[in-house]
This record gives C-alpha cells, structure tokens and sequence, in this order.
C-alpha cells in the first residue's frame, strides 16, 4: 500500500488550526477523505513551474487607496443585533483570562 | 411563464400588472416549491410592496427600465437587509443582514422585485445543492435528480417558472453548472464585473456574482444591472459597462470559435458530446468559423482548484467563530473551546472538508510545496487562454461532462469535484463564462452549451448566445410540473 499522504496525528494538529472539534469518526473520515483528494492533486507534482510566476489574482490589481477620513457606519445597536450574546454595546464571550 | 423583456413589453402595453404577475409566481411557488424546494426563504410582503410601487411607476408612465416590477429569486449567499441570509448552513441559519449587497441595492434601484432566497450548497461549496444543511433541491426536469450547484435553488427557480430571473454566485462552475443541469441561461460575468461586497466570501479571488435567465436577453438585462465598478469593492474594475442587449441580434458572420479539445474527454456522456458537437455546427451554420484549439493546462486545473479555493474559505471562513454574529454552541467553558465547538456543530461536513484542506495547504512546511505550487499553475492555466485568444474571439465546449444525477447518487468528494472539470479553469483565469441549452437527452434531461469569453467580453458571449438561441428551440422547452 502507498503512503499515506496525511496522517491522523496531521488531521489533529490541522483541525486544531482550524478550530475544528471534530469527533473521533469525523477524524477518520478526514483522514481518508483528504487523503484521496491529496492523492489526486498530486498530479501536479508532473508539470514544471520552474520560473513560473504565481497569480494571486487572475485580473492585474493595483491597491486602491482612498484618504483616510470618518465616514458614517451602521449604529452598534444592528452590529449586535446578531450577536449570540451580548452585554450593553459589547460582545460577551466566555473567559479568556485566568483570574 | 413569459421571459424578462416580454414581461417587461406586457407591464409597458398595460396587459400585466406588476402585483398580479408577482401574486401568480407566489400561487405558483405554493402549488410546485413542496416538490422543487428552490426557496430557504420567501419574502411576499415586501415582494407585493414593491410591486405595488412599480405598478404605480407604469401607471404614470415612468418606469425605471427593463426590470422594474420583475421577479427575481435571490441566491442565499448575498446579503438582503432585513432578511435572513443563511447559506443554507447551520451556523447563519439566524443571521439578518444589517446592510444589502451592492447587486441588491442596484436591483432595487431599477424596481426589481424579490421573490426570496434561494437554496444553495453549504457556503457555496458543492455541484448538486446536497450539501445544503436545511434540504436538498430537485432538477425540475426529473424530480429524482439534482439541480446542479452550489447555485442550484436559484436555477431550479427559473426553470420551474417560481421567478422570471435570479442572481447565483460562481467560484468554480457554480451558476452555469446548475444552468446546465436546469436547461435555463446562465452568465459568470468576469472577475471584477460585479462588485461582490454583501456577497458572503467562499474564495475571493474566484468568487462572482452572475444572473440566471430563461433566455439570454433576460440574462443580458440582469447583468447590465448589475455590473459596474463599486467604490466598496476595491476588487471590482473601473472598465464601462456596455450596452449588453444592444450587442443582442447583430449575428456571428466571421466569428471565431475555439474549440479546445481537452474538454472533449474519453468518460463524457455521449449524448453531451453530441449535442455540443450539433451546437459547434450550428455555430458554423451562423456564420462562424471555428477551429481546434489546445488549452494543455486544463487536466490539472481542478487540482490547483482545490487547493486555491480551500485555502482562500479556510481564510474567509475564519470569522464564523460564534461572537459577532451566526451560532455559537453552548457551554464553552473557555474562548477556544467556544470557537472549537461552535465551528464543529455549525459547519456540515464538506466545508469542513475545505476548511481542513485550505489549512493544510497553507500549514507550514506544505505552503510552497501545495498552495504556492497551484498559484503557478494558474498561470500556466490564465497562459492558455491568453494563447487561444490570439486567435479566436469565443471557445465552445461543453459546461460539464454529464447531465443532472440522481440524488445521493454522488457520496465520494472527489466524483463530486470532477463535474467542475469544465468551469473551473474559468474562475482561475477571471474570464466570463456563459451556459446556454443546447439539446436534450433521450431522457429529456437538459445538456449546456458553455462559451467562454475574453475579459469584460460579455458582449461577444451574449450576441454569440443570442444567435444560437435564435436558430434552435431548446430555450422554449419547459419541464411538465403539476
């Protein structure tokens, strides 16, 4: 059998990057998944890129600048309007700091 | 149902009113949207409140142009204020937009009138609207079948009749995939056409946002609405728009047209092949003159495709954390342990497929080796184009290598992926695409014809269209819904 291209240990360590709590099942299957599609975009190993440039964006882009001044923004009160939960104008998540 | 501009003709005569037609899509949506289920959300009231304002506009003789009072069904993906924007996924299932898109604020302003929003693959991410986390669309054409996708609802809409146009989004095949499977018009403007600010990023530098139609020039009046440099979208480009529907009837006489002959692959569907090989010939009937062209990246663009989209939604899909806005699972007991939960119960099983993917391709030790290797061969693949529109004008070929599958019928990823072998090189080179009817299977199952233009060539795209509509029947035909 061929190597595998991602090993679970892998999976682990991405879906932590990721913020991706997955099941041990769900690990599995990730694995072979991606493993399959990482197989596959191997192919690209066979075409030569030497001196290739690489192309971020397919139309040429220049920055756009503007000068740098207040404008008017919505209101806090629709920004939070979303908000899974809130305290007054702020966003409340849980504890980030250790007391 | 009647077409855009012959809408718009019955509004101008005095034949139709606005408020009766939208009251007649939504008795249709009641009677045939349980079987199709293109809509996650309809928006009558406001839809009857439009549509009252543009009747009072005709009425006074002072419409606002070829859309006021038409019906359009607006893809999930774009931001409407006021109204749900979900995705389909579970993690937007409750997000209201505090602001609209730039393309709704353009609709608006010409007096279109939403009908709703329409289904979708998760975020975007899929070719059959399976991976919708509410429901799955049907193909209109044979209810067992899938729409295509991700766009899929918005095209199931149009060719069931539930709306008289729509706007989807296209990343790697998204609108004329789906406007293959569903036998409707579908246009993947170039990149930078249509602003995208309110359209809920999947892969930025591939997404657009385009317009579905029953024929060409209904697609041609939407993208003239919709297209335009935006100040907030310093990705949209300062290049005039021109008149799309004036370009409509001038013929194709001395027309060159590319064939590229590795879209014409061993494993296509036969009856595809030979309808787009009919189409070529009536290309040439029109006056075109076609010849064979080699786009000799085209086999490993869909690779390059999936580590370039995956690594760009990894990026984009990192504010879904359960803070500002969409689900956040309960009883984290710390921030990180939050965002880890809330990601893993909101997201449906292929976005975190690309999300995985995305972050591996851009994890360190595997960045220039994936991620930087597949930006080099989109240049070889944008290098192909450049060199086939040296000499043609258009390329024909076929949008997808199959017609509608049955649902479910698709569970491996990688089955999935391989239907956007054809609309994928596309995106990655910015260029507009187009998919129009071009036959029928034995089965009666649509087969799209895909044009693919030079940069802010729409033009030539649409008047290409137009003419092969005008020679053949197939936008006529309609699915035999009850």
């Amino acid at each position: 059998m061929a190597q595998a291209k991602i090993t679970q240990a892998e999976v682990e360590h991405v879906a932590r990057l990721a913020r991706l709590d997955l099941s041990e099942p769900e690990k599995e299957r990730m694995r072979s998944q991606l493993d399959a599609i990482l197989t596959y975009i191997d192919k690209l190993r066979q075409l030569n890129t030497e001196g290739v440039e690489a192309t971020p964006h397919a139309i040429p882009m220049v920055n756009v600048m503007r000068e740098d001044e207040v404008r008017p923004c919505l209101p806090a009160g629709e920004m939070l309007a979303n908000a899974p939960e809130r305290e007054g104008d702020f966003f409340r998540v849980p504890k980030i700091i250790e007391e | 149902m009647p077409t855009i501009s012959e809408l718009g003709a019955r509004y101008r005569s005095g034949e139709a009113t606005p408020t009766r037609v939208v009251e007649t899509y939504f008795q249709r949506i009641e009677t045939l949207d349980p079987q199709v289920r293109a809509y996650v959300t309809l928006t009558r009231e406001s839809a009857l409140a439009r549509a009252e304002a543009a009747e009072k506009r005709l009425k006074a003789g002072n419409p606002r142009g070829p859309l006021d009072g038409v019906p359009l069904a607006i893809k999930d993906v774009i931001c409407t204020k006021g109204v749900r924007t979900t995705c389909s996924s579970k993690i937007l299932e409750n997000f209201v937009p505090p602001y609209d898109a730039t393309v709704m604020m353009r609709l608006s302003a010409a007096g279109a009138v939403m009908l709703g929003k329409t289904n979708m693959d998760e975020f975007a991410m899929g070719s059959s609207t399976e991976n919708s986390a509410f429901f799955p669309t049907r193909n209109p054409w044979d209810l067992a079948r899938v729409p295509g996708g991700s766009s899929g609802g918005s095209a199931a809409a149009v060719a069931a009749g539930l709306a008289a146009g729509a706007l989807g989004s296209d990343t790697g095949g998204s609108i004329r995939q789906p406007a293959a499977f569903c036998g409707t018009v579908g246009v993947k403007p170039t990149y930078g056409r249509v602003s995208r600010y309110g359209l809920v990023a999947f892969a930025s530098s591939l997404d657009q946002i385009g317009p579905f139609a029953a024929d060409v020039r209904g697609a041609a009046l939407l993208l003239q609405a919709i297209a335009g440099h935006d100040p907030l979208d310093s990705t949209s480009t300062d290049v005039p728009v021109p008149d799309y529907t004036a370009a409509l009837g001038g013929g194709i006489q001395g027309l060159r047209v590319g064939i590229p002959s590795e879209y014409f692959t061993e494993g296509m569907d036969p009856e595809v092949e030979k309808a787009v090989s009919t189409a070529i010939e009536v290309l040439k009937s029109l006056g075109a003159k076609t010849e064979k062209v080699s786009l000799p990246t085209t086999n490993y663009a869909l690779a390059a495709y999936y580590l370039i989209a995956p690594a760009e939604a990894s990026s984009n899909l990192a504010r879904y954390d359960g803070v500002k806005y969409g689900y956040r699972a309960p009883g984290g007991k710390d921030l990180i342990q939050m965002y880890g939960r809330t990601r893993a119960e909101g997201f449906g099983p292929e976005v975190k497929r690309r999300i995985m993917l995305g972050t591996y391709a851009l994890s360190a030790g595997y960045y220039e080796a994936y991620y930087g290797k597949a930006q080099r061969v989109r240049t070889l693949v944008r290098r192909d184009f450049q060199q086939a529109f040296e000499r043609v004008d258009v390329l024909a070929c076929p949008t997808a290598p199959n017609v509608a599958f049955k649902l479910g019928e698709k569970e491996d990823p990688l089955q999935m992926y391989l239907c956007d072998v054809f609309t994928i090189p596309v995106n990655l080179a910015g260029l507009p695409g187009l998919s129009l009817p071009c036959g029928f299977t034995q089965s009666g199952l649509p087969i799209g014809l895909q044009l693919i233009g030079k940069p802010f060539d729409e033009s030539t795209l649409l008047s290409a269209a137009y003419a092969f509509e005008q020679a053949t029947p197939w936008h006529a035909r309609a699915p035999a819904l009850q």
